[in-house]
C-alpha cells in the first residue's frame, strides 16, 4: 500500500482533512489537477493585479475569546492560532431591496436594532425565529431535510423580511433553487448575522499558504498537476487511483473533494450507474472591476451589498445568461486593514446559466462576457453611486470558467442540492467532503474536511 | 509512568488542544468537559494525541472512562506503566 489515505483535490476541505491526517501520522497524499491549490477558493494574476476567486469575505468571524463557534473549533482542530488567520473585520454590510434596507456589522445587537426599526411589526416574530435557530442542531450529521422557506414563513409573517433574510444566506451558501434546507439556513444565519465577515489583509492566498505550510510541516505530501483519471474498484472497495500521467497510486482509503457525481464519474461504468444523484444548477458570473481610487472615495462605503431590485427575490438558475435583478456588490477594500490594499477593487456577483454560457462559440462567448459585464454594471449603479468612469481594468469569470478550473459540473459553486452529511458513498472506503458534504463557505469547507477525516479516516489504526 | 506523571501528561495534552483555557484548577473528580470549554471534537483529540505520542489505543467504548481526570489516570496507568 502506497498511502493510508489519498485525497482528491487541494481545496479548503482537502487541505484541512490532509492536515488532520498528516498531523496524526497517516501517510497521506493530496492530488491536485491544477497547478495551484484552492479549488473554488483559489487566486490568479492578470495584468499585474493579484485577484482572488471566490472569497469576498470569510464568514463566521468571532473575537478571540469566543470558543464554541465554528471558527475557533476549526483553529483548534488544525492546531492553528487565531492570529495566524490575520483576519480584519468588515466595516458594514447591507441588504438592499426596493423599499427597505437592513444594515449589519459584526455586532449582532446592531443587526437586531436594524430589523426592529425597519420591521417593527415583526419584532416578536423575529425573537421567535432566533429562538428556533438557537435550538436547532445544524451540525448533526444525520438530520432530516426541512424547508427553510416554510419554517421561516411560518414564523415571520412579512414576506419582504423573509426575502431579505434569505438573500445573503442564499448567495453565500445555498445549492438549492428557490428554497434552502433549514439546517443550512441556520448555519448561514449564524455565520453571517450572529458571527460576521472578515478578511485577511492578503486575501485567500494567506489562508491557502497557511494550510499548505501546516500540511507540509505535518509531513503531508502534495502533488500538483496530478489529475485523477479514474478510481479502480475491486470487491466494492477502491483499490487505487489512476492519474492522468499514467501513474497508479494505491491506498487504504480515498477521500474525494471534487463533488459526489463528479466522484462517481471517476468510477468504472458499472459503478457509475449506481448513483442517481442531483447535479447542482446554481452558478454565478463574477465581474471584477479595478477602479482608480478607493471605493469609499467613490461613495461605496459598505463592505458587501446584497441587493434585489424586483418585486420578489428569486434565487434560481436564470433562463438567460445572467440575472442582474439581484446580486452581490463587494468592496474588498472596505475591511479594517492594517494598511490600505494596493489595488482598489469592486466585485459583482450575479446568478448565471451554465448551459447558456457553455453553448456559446468562442467569439460569441467573448462578446457576451462584455455585454453581461455592462449589464451587471448598469444594475449595480442603480444600487450604489455610479463608479463606471473610474474603472481602469475589468475581468469576468463565468460558470464555464468555474467548470474549467474546478471540474464542478455546471460550475455549481455550492455543489449538489442533495448533501451527504456523513460523507459516505456506496464504496466502503471511498468518502466525500467539501461542497457536496454540505458545510459551505471557507470555514464550512475546512470543517467539512475535518469532520469527515475525524469520522472515517482517523479512528482506526 | 506513574499516576502523577500521567496526570500531568493529560493536562499537557489538553493544554495543547485548548491553549487558552486555564487548567490550573482542574479537578480530578468532575467531568473535564464540565470544567472547561471542550467539545466532542476536542475530546477525540485528547485520545488521538495520546495515540500519537505514546501509541496508546483507547477503543470508543472506553471513552467514558476518560471523562474525568481521575478516571483517565486510572484507565491509563496500567497501559502506560511500561513507558
Amino acid at each position: 500500500m502506497d498511502y493510508d489515505v489519498l485525497i482528491i483535490g487541494a481545496g479548503m476541505s482537502g487541505l484541512a482533512a490532509g492536515i488532520r491526517l498528516a498531523y496524526f501520522d497517516k501517510k497521506v497524499c493530496i492530488l491536485e489537477k491544477h497547478h495551484r491549490v484552492g479549488g473554488l477558493n483559489s487566486f490568479y494574476s492578470k495584468d499585474g493585479y493579484k485577484l482572488d476567486v471566490g472569497l469576498h469575505a470569510m464568514t463566521n468571524y468571532v473575537s478571540k475569546d469566543v470558543k464554541s463557534t465554528p471558527l475557533p473549533k476549526l483553529l483548534r482542530q488544525l492546531r492553528l492560532r487565531f492570529e495566524d488567520l490575520d483576519l480584519c473585520q468588515q466595516h458594514m454590510s447591507v441588504i438592499k431591496f426596493p423599499e427597505k434596507k437592513i444594515r449589519f456589522t459584526n455586532n449582532f445587537e446592531f443587526f437586531l436594532s436594524e430589523v426592529a426599526e425597519n420591521f417593527p411589526s415583526q419584532t416578536d416574530n423575529f425573537q421567535k425565529l432566533l429562538k428556533t435557530i438557537s435550538e436547532h442542531d445544524e451540525l448533526s450529521l444525520d438530520a432530516k431535510p426541512l424547508s427553510a422557506r416554510q419554517a421561516v414563513s411560518s414564523i415571520i409573517s412579512d414576506p419582504l423580511l423573509v426575502d431579505m433574510l434569505f438573500c445573503p444566506l442564499m448567495y453565500y451558501g445555498n445549492a438549492q433553487e428557490h428554497d434552502m434546507e433549514f439546517g443550512q439556513f441556520v448555519i448561514m444565519f449564524k455565520s453571517i448575522f450572529c458571527e460576521g465577515f472578515a478578511r485577511p489583509q492578503n486575501g485567500v492566498r494567506h489562508i491557502l499558504n497557511l494550510l499548505v505550510n501546516k500540511y507540509r510541516d505535518c509531513g503531508g505530501e502534495l502533488r500538483m498537476r496530478s489529475g485523477v483519471q479514474s478510481i479502480r474498484v475491486s470487491d466494492g472497495k477502491a483499490e487505487s487511483l489512476l492519474l492522468n500521467s499514467g501513474d497508479v497510486l494505491t491506498s487504504d482509503k480515498v477521500l474525494s473533494t471534487v463533488g459526489h457525481v463528479e466522484t462517481m464519474n471517476l468510477l468504472p461504468n458499472s459503478d457509475a450507474t449506481v448513483s442517481k444523484h442531483e447535479v447542482g444548477q446554481l452558478s454565478f458570473t463574477e465581474s471584477i472591476l479595478m477602479v482608480d481610487k478607493q471605493p469609499s472615495d467613490l461613495g461605496l462605503e459598505t463592505t458587501i451589498i446584497f441587493f434585489n431590485d424586483s418585486d420578489r427575490f428569486s434565487y434560481r438558475k436564470p433562463d438567460s445568461l445572467i440575472d442582474v435583478s439581484s446580486g452581490v456588490i463587494c468592496c474588498p477594500n472596505n475591511f479594517f486593514f492594517r494598511e490600505p490594499l494596493p489595488d482598489n477593487m469592486i466585485r459583482l456577483t450575479n446568478l448565471a446559466n451554465f448551459d447558456r454560457w457553455n453553448s456559446l462559440g468562442e467569439e460569441e462567448y467573448k462578446m457576451q462576457k462584455e455585454a453581461c459585464l455592462k449589464a451587471a454594471l448598469e444594475a449595480a449603479v442603480k444600487i450604489v453611486p455610479d463608479f463606471r468612469d473610474s474603472i481602469i481594468f475589468t475581468d469576468m469569470f463565468t460558470p464555464k470558467t468555474i467548470y474549467k478550473f474546478t471540474g464542478h459540473l455546471n460550475g455549481a459553486v455550492y455543489g449538489s442540492p442533495q448533501k451527504i452529511r456523513d460523507g459516505r458513498t456506496h464504496i466502503k472506503n471511498l468518502f466525500i467532503c467539501g461542497t457536496d458534504q454540505g458545510f459551505l463557505g471557507i470555514v464550512g469547507a475546512m470543517l467539512s474536511g475535518i469532520s469527515i477525516a475525524n469520522l472515517h479516516l482517523l479512528r482506526d489504526k | 509512568m506513574l499516576g502523577e506523571q500521567i496526570r500531568s501528561v493529560i493536562v499537557e495534552v489538553i493544554a495543547q488542544i485548548v491553549p487558552d483555557e486555564d487548567l490550573s484548577n482542574l479537578r480530578g473528580d468532575i467531568r473535564i468537559r464540565d470544567q472547561i470549554e471542550l467539545d466532542s471534537m476536542d475530546f477525540l483529540d485528547i485520545i488521538m494525541e495520546l495515540r500519537k505520542r505514546y501509541g496508546i489505543e483507547v477503543p470508543e467504548d472506553d471513552y467514558i472512562q476518560m471523562a474525568t481526570l481521575d478516571g483517565a489516570v486510572a484507565y491509563l496507568e496500567p497501559r502506560m506503566a511500561h513507558l
